[in-house]
């Protein structure tokens, strides 16, 4: 009886039980790959599936690209199978005795500094303008769209008035083709596609519909019959002293097949403007063209800049169609590299394709993590 | 029409009209002219115009034909179907490959196994971000060329060669009894929708389900393998022989053929895969959670509640996808493959010289294609928009 009364009895907790540690099976590495990889039977079975596939993958790869390639030589005998190299891997001094050639085509040696600084302005000009938060971007965009094209002109087709003597546009190839269809392509396409977006708006019955019929006509058809239109039919339909040039049509079928595109794109920018603005601006007693330029378009492009970028991470790809009319962009020049017989191996056509694949991934992924950024960028901006 | 743009200053309507008028001048004064300087320069070049030479003898050779056809015998006009029979077989082999591919990616995307999703994930982003000239290019020359020579060529079960010419597989040839196992298919199909039907409105009136699907597996297979024994399996195969320089009958598929669908099926695949993960991600987590209220499993829960809704988000772009496969066979031309550009944009513009028939011809096409599909979607559109009270 003593005993129990001596024994204080409670039932309530003065103090906080001790914390213990989850589980280590559902914490920490053991936990992250229970529920992630081995949750259940089937899942268990998917993972190690995978897993088989990445090794039956990725070293062989591995092994092609780095371990087992062949880094300089001056010919196809060092890429060849021999004794000592029983199975040669990708053929990197193929690669680096014609990247000259992948860059410049037949560009002129002595004036392939020209091609250099317009790329180096080139990239000025874009980084000015993705920059989100560079000083007086109104600036860069007279740059790029009215400065940069004729500076280009001038650095690259030569003006033999002021010292640059001229390069015919059949000695262009390579990176240099890719990138100045690429840039013409955005720099004529947005204005274009502007224009065709608040033509096919208008409320003018014959600008709408010659806004419509040409947005429909050229998003219905491939691209490769645009560029044989421009080649084969452009000719026909010029006078016959005026001789257009091969780059030149070609760019303008890109051009024209672009600005479609982007014309839907202005398109939706346009519907996502709120009805409001468009009364505030008449308020303001705005006519159309102020109204469009300074309240509309500014915010319809800036919601729009993502699909944009889309839209040239499309065109960037798309320039590689311009092989079907003989023109040497990069992707022709690494099929033509490839048919030197002084380095014709098995290995060969691989390890162009494979240069030419990291070429091109590096641009458009490069592109398209920027447009992520802008678009979260914007959706954190319209939460505010 | 919504959200026209009225203009702020009223009683220009002189100057509007005068605006088209001088707009409509200007486009027909461009086509006009460019008429007068084709015209002038067709005559200078001794270029016939007009469509007259759609029944002049063709005179070259298509490695693929899917109707009869020979250089000697056939017109420019059966070259034309016989690149567009190629470039639609391209196509519709391409579509359903994709869609297999892309909708198995797109939902290894959304997979809550991480391996899994992040294999599905670098998938997309390699193959969507390099050309599909550059992979076409890859898989025909590195790839496909790269199989053995003839002499070696690699021998497949049941009679078949794989080689840098081809894919050679038995030909099937059926005897005239064949008929009768299609029409017993046939029947088959239509008494598997009958109780297909027939099942629905049961279930619709006593609320419980009725299971159908072994006899309907049985209404499909059972028909055509009776139909089969009953004629004596009137179907023989024609084996490829190996000749020394050559493989002769058997069915034969170019490796122009097998590149260009692998290459439209792997890149289309990526986009697909987009647009399923986006129609799936697009139904509200709160349907899924009522479904798990009312009492639906996980599998039914997919099958009736999520489905149908992200159906409704995937069509419309899965179409444009389908639309872009379509528009993209035109690549053929890079490696050879007879599609509707490579022997019509390509032969018989060559041949002819009539530059302005035969591109309008082709776009044509195209036009037509797409054209038709807006308007299904537009109908589809219509018809599966949400009712609301």
């Amino acid at each position: 009886m003593a005993a129990i009364a001596d024994t204080p009895v409670l039932y309530v907790r003065t103090a906080p039980a001790e914390q213990l540690l989850p589980p280590p099976a559902s914490s920490g590495l053991i936990g992250w790959l229970r529920a992630n990889l081995f949750s259940s039977f089937g899942n268990t079975v998917l993972t190690l599936a995978c897993a088989a596939l990445i090794l039956w993958a990725v070293p062989p790869l591995l092994r092609f690209l780095f371990i087992d390639a062949v880094w300089s030589g001056p010919d196809r005998e060092v890429c060849l199978a021999s004794p000592a190299h029983p199975e040669p891997g990708a053929c990197w001094a193929f690669v680096r005795v014609w990247l000259s050639y992948f860059i410049y085509g037949f560009y002129p040696i002595p004036a392939r500094w020209r091609v250099d600084v317009f790329f180096a302005a080139l990239a000025f000009g874009i980084g000015w303008l993705a920059w989100l938060s560079a000083p007086r971007r109104d600036l860069g965009a007279v740059y790029v769209f009215i400065v940069l094209p004729v500076l280009s002109v001038v650095l690259l087709y030569g003006f033999p008035a002021i010292g640059l003597p001229a390069v015919p546009t059949n000695l262009w190839g390579g990176v240099l083709v890719t990138i100045v269809v690429a840039t013409v392509g955005i720099v004529a396409s947005l204005p274009i596609g502007i224009l065709l977006a608040l033509g096919r708006r208008s409320e003018l019955p014959a600008v709408r519909w010659l806004a419509i019929g040409f947005i429909e006509f050229v998003r219905g058809v491939p691209l490769i019959t645009v560029l044989f239109m421009a080649s084969v039919m452009l000719p026909l339909f010029v006078p016959q002293q005026i001789e257009p040039d091969k780059l030149l049509r070609a760019l303008i079928g890109v051009a024209l097949f672009a600005s479609a595109y982007m014309a839907e794109v202005v398109r939706g920018g346009l519907a996502a403007v709120p009805r409001g603005q468009y009364e505030a601006a008449r308020a303001l007693a705005l006519t159309y063209w102020p109204m469009m330029g300074l309240v509309i378009l500014p915010q319809a492009l800036r919601v729009t800049l993502p699909n944009i970028v889309n839209t040239f991470i499309g065109l960037f790809k798309d320039t590689t169609l311009v092989f079907v009319i003989g023109i040497f962009d990069f992707l022709r020049t690494i099929e033509a590299a490839r048919g030197d017989p002084k380095w014709a191996t098995p290995v060969t056509a691989t390890t162009g394709y494979a240069f030419a694949a990291l070429f091109y991934f590096v641009f458009c992924y490069g592109m398209s993590r920027y447009a992520r950024s802008v678009e979260a960028r914007l959706s954190r901006s319209d939460r505010r | 029409m919504k959200g026209a743009i009225k203009p702020a200053r009223h009683g220009a309507q002189a100057w509007r009209i005068g605006l088209q008028v001088l707009l409509a001048a200007i486009i027909g004064g461009l086509i006009y002219g460019a008429f007068i300087n084709a015209a002038d320069n067709l005559a200078r070049a001794h270029i016939s115009s007009g469509f007259g030479f759609w029944n002049n003898s063709a005179g070259f050779d298509i490695s693929q034909t899917l109707i009869p056809y020979s250089a000697g015998m056939s017109t420019f006009g059966r070259a034309f179907w016989v690149g567009l029979l190629n470039t639609l077989l391209v196509a519709a082999l391409g579509i359903v490959l994709a869609t297999l591919l892309g909708f198995a990616i797109g939902i290894a995307r959304l997979s809550r196994n991480w391996l899994v999703a992040r294999l599905a994930g670098f998938y997309v982003e390699l193959i969507r971000n390099i050309p599909l000239l550059l992979q076409l290019l890859f898989w025909y020359n590195a790839v496909l060329k790269s199989l053995p020579e003839l002499r070696d060529s690699i021998v497949l079960p049941m009679g078949g060669f794989l080689n840098n010419r081809g894919l050679f597989l038995p030909r099937p040839v059926f005897a005239p009894d064949f008929s009768a196992v299609i029409a017993a298919l046939l029947v088959g199909i239509v008494a598997a929708i009958v109780l297909q039907v027939w099942a629905r409105r049961r279930r619709e009136r006593i609320g419980a389900p009725t299971a159908v699907g072994w006899r309907i597996a049985a209404l499909l297979v059972g028909p055509p393998l009776a139909a089969l024994a009953l004629a004596g399996f009137p179907v023989a195969f024609e084996l490829p022989r190996m000749s020394r320089f050559n493989v002769v009958g058997g069915l034969e598929i170019l490796p122009e053929f097998a590149a260009l669908v692998v290459a439209l099926s792997v890149y289309t695949a990526a986009f697909i895969a987009e647009v399923v993960r986006a129609g799936i991600l697009a139904v509200a987590v709160g349907q899924t959670e009522a479904a798990q209220a009312l009492g639906l499993r996980s599998g039914t829960t997919l099958r009736l509640i999520v489905v149908p809704q992200a159906m409704r988000v995937i069509v419309p772009p899965l179409t444009s996808q389908y639309l872009n496969l379509t528009k993209n066979s035109s690549l053929a031309v890079a490696i050879g493959y007879p599609d509707l550009v490579q022997v019509f944009a390509g032969s018989v513009l060559n041949i002819t010289g009539q530059a302005v028939e035969v591109i309008a011809i082709t776009m044509a096409v195209y036009l037509t294609i797409s054209l038709f599909t807006s308007l299904v979607m537009s109908l589809y559109g219509r018809m599966s928009a949400v009712v609301e009270r």
